[in-house]
């Protein structure tokens, strides 16, 4: 098992490819057909065109604040590749790869951005929850979850994600005790992309790793690199057997590097190096996946077109969201509570009141 | 005097505290090497090193818990909590201990500690970037809750709180951060908490406002003026404890009373004011007090805000409605 084979408290990374993409570690290599390596490439192309033409969208000041996910795909597509369609996707807030793989569409992700609550309301994706902000909150909702699925016997498992930063939360050690008493089948996901904001993890905890926290839980952990698409696979199948067979919950800590901003809003200028940044690029976890398919020859498309195809449909999105209704005062108010109280229908009728007499004044 | 921000303003009071008082430590997320996401503690760090102004590692009750443990044992901590919305994992370390440990111990210890930050709608924010949770704050024993509208408000408030032996929750108005420059003396200088302050003399209504409403309201005054309705306007500058005597003393001068906040309407500071008319100038009420408040819903995100935002129009609707009355 990779979880026993690579002890967290020793510090040791699974990975199987290297930045060449060369097979470094075949013992561990998942059964995996070509087909479906060139469809996970292709779901991390997608994914980082989704999510550089957002930054672009921003910038155009055609939607708010929005946090890029580039770096982070190899982790959200091999995830996106296990997870099943019964399984809970608790996401923190850069999960792209993964939602998409569950089938949120980027129209409801961009209407989220664009600042409508409507775009956490997943049309076509089954047992996602919505992107949650309060920084590792989520990872209890997924505990819960757990228990739930358990104790109603079904086969599904729940996929939470967190971040570096996360991790100093109370509610994460929280989660991971009650999964731990509890035995749930809880796939913990930390994406550790070495900052929370400015803050480096070196600074967030003096641990050895974040993989090594799953130990005081009595669960499984292991660092992974991130940046591997095959290690992630391999660590999630793994995972996703030891927990669908009702061994409780496990911890994978995914290494990676959080290539753009924490936000639009931030300037990773201020508290990093070139240098640093231009060593994490030669990881990268595209790059390394497009050579071990060139290694091995099986990438023939033309992916400048790819790429050509993936905006049009994004743009597509784009312009969907963009579309969308006007937010409309009963948006404020309809969904506060599954019975509108009197006080609230009287607030409406109060300002609707005030609208009439503006109009009026026009 | 230098032309200041409230941002330039608030940094200004922490630089003057910090460069006076050894004890005094100055941590949250990013507000050391970064300087805080709204910049407020840029280039204190360099200035006063790593020891006193520095980032802690992401978890906001950690934050409060450990700063109180500091301000039980010598030092004079001002943390930082990144927005409204993120303070609610410190809740329990405030309401719990924060709020009272001086009663708990009869005295035996004071808890001198500033808790910073910002809080408010109007930036186009994602959830929980746009609240004003100033009643759930003002509602716990043992805790001031102080409430700047301007640079000059911002940073002698803080030194007032900082120097305050009792814990002190000081909440920035996030919208107005970088909106208004005014010319603010570099000097030392306090404003005392607990008391208002009348920003404009009238004669037909008291309007009650503070933080970034203040604003809103004098754009709103402006038009009663049009109207020919003489405005008294009061900023709260403390929440709490509120200066009642000021606020009874207009609202029987005018015998009108409008409140103006961003937070929730039910039971928030406007119901806490509305009893300081019924307690304190029944008899001299012309008109039923009016709340200008935000909705009893979640602060609607960027493309809904507009609806939830007080306005300077929906304030003047309201003003004139009382005054007809």
């Amino acid at each position: 098992m990779i979880f026993n084979d690579f002890n967290p408290l020793e510090d040791k990374i699974f990975r199987i490819i290297d930045n060449d993409g060369e097979v470094i570690n075949n013992e561990w290599m998942p059964t995996i057909t070509d087909e479906t390596v060139i469809k996970a490439y292709k779901s991390m192309l997608f994914a980082r065109t989704a999510d550089e033409m957002s930054v672009s969208y921003q910038r155009q000041g055609r939607m708010f604040t929005y946090p890029p996910c580039v770096g982070h795909e190899a982790i959200h597509i091999a995830a996106g590749l296990i997870i099943r369609e019964d399984d809970w996707l608790v996401p923190a807030f850069r999960e792209l790869g993964v939602m998409l793989a569950k089938g949120v569409r980027m129209k409801e992700i961009f209407m989220y951005y664009m600042g409508f609550e409507q775009g956490s309301n997943f049309q076509e994706a089954n047992h996602v929850l919505p992107i949650c902000i309060p920084i590792g909150s989520q990872y209890l909702h997924a505990t819960g979850i757990g228990y739930s699925v358990k104790y109603q016997k079904k086969d599904e498992v729940v996929f939470p994600f967190i971040g570096d930063g996360g991790t100093s939360e109370g509610d994460f050690s929280e989660a991971l005790n009650f999964a731990g008493v509890w035995k749930v089948p809880v796939i913990f996901t930390i994406q550790n992309n070495q900052y929370a904001i400015s803050v480096p993890v070196q600074d967030q905890t003096k641990s050895v790793n974040l993989a090594v926290k799953s130990i005081a839980a009595g669960l499984p952990g292991v660092k992974v690199d991130g940046n591997d698409f095959f290690a992630m696979y391999a660590a999630y199948q793994e995972a996703a057997e030891y927990a669908r067979a009702g061994n409780g919950a496990v911890l994978i800590e995914a290494l990676t590097y959080r290539k753009g901003a924490h936000t639009t809003s931030d300037d990773p200028t201020k508290y990093r190096t070139k240098v640093e940044e231009l060593e994490w690029a030669k990881t990268d976890p595209l790059l390394r996946l497009k050579k071990y398919m060139d290694r091995k020859g099986i990438w023939n498309e033309n992916e400048t077109e790819l790429i050509e195809q993936y905006k049009q449909e994004i743009d597509a999105e784009f312009t969907e969201a963009e579309n969308y209704t006007p937010y409309q005062l009963e948006d404020v108010f309809k969904y506060m509570y599954v019975e509108m109280p009197d006080v609230l229908k009287k607030q409406k009728a109060d300002y609707e009141q005030f609208q009439n007499w503006k109009e009026s004044r026009k | 005097m230098s032309v200041m921000t409230i941002v330039q303003a608030i940094n200004n009071a922490l630089d003057i505290k910090l460069e006076e008082d050894k004890n005094i430590v100055v941590y949250g997320e990013d507000c050391g090497l970064e300087g805080g996401v709204f910049r407020v503690t840029e280039g204190l760090q360099k200035k006063y090193g790593i020891e006193r102004v520095f980032d802690s590692p992401l978890a906001e009750s950690a934050i409060v818990g450990t700063g109180l443990g500091m301000a039980l044992s010598g030092l004079r901590p001002i943390v930082e909590l990144q927005f409204d919305g993120f303070t609610f994992p410190a809740f329990n370390q405030i309401i719990s201990n924060v709020s009272r440990m001086h009663n708990r111990s009869r005295g035996k210890y004071k808890v001198p500690m500033v808790i910073r930050f910002p809080y408010g709608g109007g930036i186009n924010a994602l959830e929980h970037h746009s609240e004003s949770p100033e009643a759930l704050y003002a509602h716990i024993p043992g805790i001031k809750v102080v409430i700047p509208s301007t640079p000059h408000d911002a940073k002698g408030l803080l030194i007032s709180a900082i120097e305050s032996d009792d814990p002190v929750i000081f909440m920035e108005p996030k919208r107005i951060y970088r909106a208004i420059k005014q010319e603010v003396s570099e000097e030392k200088y306090s404003i005392p908490i607990g008391k208002a302050k009348v920003l404009t003399e009238g004669t037909d209504v008291t309007v009650v406002a503070f933080g970034a409403m203040i604003r809103e309201c004098q754009k709103a005054i402006t038009m009663a003026q049009d109207a020919g309705i003489s405005v008294e306007l009061i900023d709260l500058r403390t929440i709490y404890p509120l200066d009642k005597e000021t606020i009874a003393e207009s609202i029987k001068k005018t015998g009108r009373l409008v409140i103006v906040a961003e937070a929730p309407e039910s039971f928030g500071v406007g119901g806490e004011l509305m009893a300081i008319a019924n307690e304190e100038a029944f008899l001299y009420l012309e008109a039923p007090p009016k709340r200008v408040m935000g909705f009893d819903t979640i602060a609607p995100m960027a493309k809904g805000e507009h609806f939830h935002l007080i306005t300077p129009d929906r304030i003047f609707y309201e003003i004139e409605r009382t005054v007809k009355f």
